[in-house]
């Protein structure tokens, strides 16, 4: 028996649902209930309920591409502030293989740094790499920051979202999955795109974003909404563009997938067009 | 010390050196400003000032007590500041940080200089008792520019307060707390801070742009429009120019800021 729908505001100790039903993310078994350890909305899949928090801290995960920022150098190895409870942690070793020289020489404190998440042993030591395309230290632009639960709602399905931003702005846009945003472009659009960023992670529990999102680009880009608008509002939209761009950072899209079908439910006309 | 990430060290300051900023304001915009009075009960004044993301709350308790023995028959004002530790990570419960001493003593100088408190009228029997009031600045929650933010919550918590009836006989004190009186005040005052960035002077600093100053003014100023305290805080220097433009954006400032304090 379930006591919530998809998408449902839920707060700690919440009952979701009884029998039949697998705890997720989120939620915590009481017997025969399931219930919410968290306050955020509930995702349904199938038959497994789990608790999407509205605000959260990045969690470092093996695997993870993140932004972080050089804010220690120690004898062998840098500490990075990863937006996390737990810092990471870059060895020299990863940057320099076998060789020695004076770590100061290539980050300094307050650099920023696109890494990936090498390992997390059991004390949540964070153990970061720069190995992978795209991985390295920023120069200019700028960073935004926004709650790591609605990355996968500005990546949106196959990257829909951030690529349609990515074109309209022509900005280039690197996401970490510890909810750190590189943005990097022409000054104007850089504020664009930072103002459009922290609107999606303002609503990224409503539908429809995607269109909204465009629109709004091309009001602010633009100055009005394109002609071919009614066009563009097929459901087949997101597809097609993501298909073009897909190739554009491998580094991000791939890794995002998996994350993306945690916060949003694949919408069922968007594949009409296809089938 | 605060580490800011270069690269937004860097957008900063090439933003305001095109006289732009990160929120999209003006080099002399303050950020959205909301004054809430009275929502301390048991506090005879109090306010909550909201400027932007920077929350204040402040209380102003009176007290009767003893003067000193100079001067003998004024009140006593007295100004703390508490610095939550949510109000920002580094925050540290414990005895007061050098920032909050600071934010204290320049608030304290703001009302204590523009005479704007009757300490007269808070006399109840020379040399005997008179009122102590004491100001309480509690920071929930710290995005830039805490000054400005505490002299609006002081002043908006004064012009609430209200003060019970006392009076002096037989070596005794009868409080009638039925009949109560406002604070007597003389004047207003508001604050103004900028930070110096690059060669710009820029009003209303948010935590970011407070993190990456070359120096720091504030400069308070009564209602009437004499300056009544001044801070500098930061390393870098500040030349006569920078200090000039900011006194003469405060006074022009002064007017908007007081129709909030109605």
């Amino acid at each position: 028996m379930i006591h919530v729908e998809d998408k449902k505001f839920v707060v700690p100790g919440e009952i979701l649902a009884e029998d039949d039903y697998y705890p997720g993310r989120g939620t915590f078994k009481e017997g025969d209930m399931i219930c919410s350890s968290l306050m955020g909305l509930v995702s349904l899949r199938n038959n497994k309920i789990s608790v999407i928090p509205l605000k959260s801290k990045y969690i470092p995960k093996k695997g993870d591409v993140v932004i972080g920022e050089i804010e220690d150098i120690r004898f062998s190895m840098w500490g990075v502030n990863i937006n996390s409870p737990y810092s990471g942690i870059l060895p020299a070793s990863e940057v320099f293989g076998r060789e020695k020289k004076e770590l100061s020489r290539v980050f300094k404190i307050g650099d920023v740094l696109f890494l990936r998440v090498v390992d997390v042993d059991e004390v949540k030591k964070v153990k970061l790499g720069l190995k992978g395309r795209g991985m390295g230290k920023f120069k200019n632009g700028i960073l935004v920051d926004i709650t790591p639960t609605k990355v996968p709602r500005l990546i949106g399905k196959k990257g829909s979202m951030i690529n349609m931003i990515k074109d309209k702005t022509r900005c280039k846009i690197v996401v970490g999955q510890n909810g750190l945003v590189w943005v990097k472009g022409d000054v104007d659009m850089e504020q664009i795109t930072k103002n459009v960023i922290n609107l999606i992670e303002a609503e990224a529990h409503t539908s429809g974003l995607t269109n909204r999102i465009r629109d709004k680009l091309f009001l602010l880009i633009d100055g009005e909404l394109p002609k071919d608008r009614e066009e563009s509002h097929e459901s087949k939209f997101g597809e097609n563009n993501s298909k073009n761009h897909l190739n554009n950072d491998p580094d991000f899209d791939n890794s995002f997938e998996a994350n993306e079908e945690e916060l949003e439910k694949p919408k069922l006309e968007n594949f009409k067009g296809i089938f | 010390m605060n580490i800011i990430p270069e690269i937004t060290r860097q957008s900063i300051t090439n933003l305001i050196n095109n006289n732009e900023r990160a929120d999209g304001r003006a080099v002399d915009e303050y950020r959205d400003i909301v004054i809430e009075t009275n929502l301390v009960s048991k506090a005879e004044g109090s306010a909550r000032v909201k400027l932007g993301n920077t929350q204040i709350i402040v209380g102003a308790k009176p007290q009767i007590g003893e003067p000193f023995p100079d001067t003998p028959n004024v009140g006593v004002l007295m100004t703390n500041s508490e610095m939550l530790p949510i109000a920002d990570p580094k925050f540290e419960p414990g005895p007061p940080s050098e920032s909050s001493v600071e934010l204290a003593r320049v608030v304290d100088r703001c009302v204590r200089e523009s005479e704007m408190v009757d300490l007269e009228k808070l006399c109840i029997e020379e040399g005997k008792k008179v009122w102590m009031i004491f100001i309480d600045l509690h920071i929930i929650d710290y995005d830039g520019n805490l000054f400005d933010a505490a002299m609006f919550a002081v002043m908006a918590a004064l012009m609430n307060t209200k003060l019970p009836i006392a009076e002096y006989k037989n070596d005794e004190i009868i409080i009638d707390e039925d009949a109560t009186m406002d604070l007597p005040l003389k004047d207003k005052a508001t604050m103004s801070t900028f930070v110096k960035i690059g060669d710009k002077m820029i009003l209303d600093p948010s935590l970011d742009e407070e993190s990456i100053l070359d120096a720091r003014l504030s400069i308070g100023i009564t209602e009437s429009g004499n300056i009544c305290a001044m801070q500098k805080g930061g390393d870098g220097p500040l030349s006569k120019e920078d200090i000039l433009s900011a006194v003469k954006t405060t006074y022009s400032k002064k007017d908007e800021l007081l129709k909030y304090l109605k």
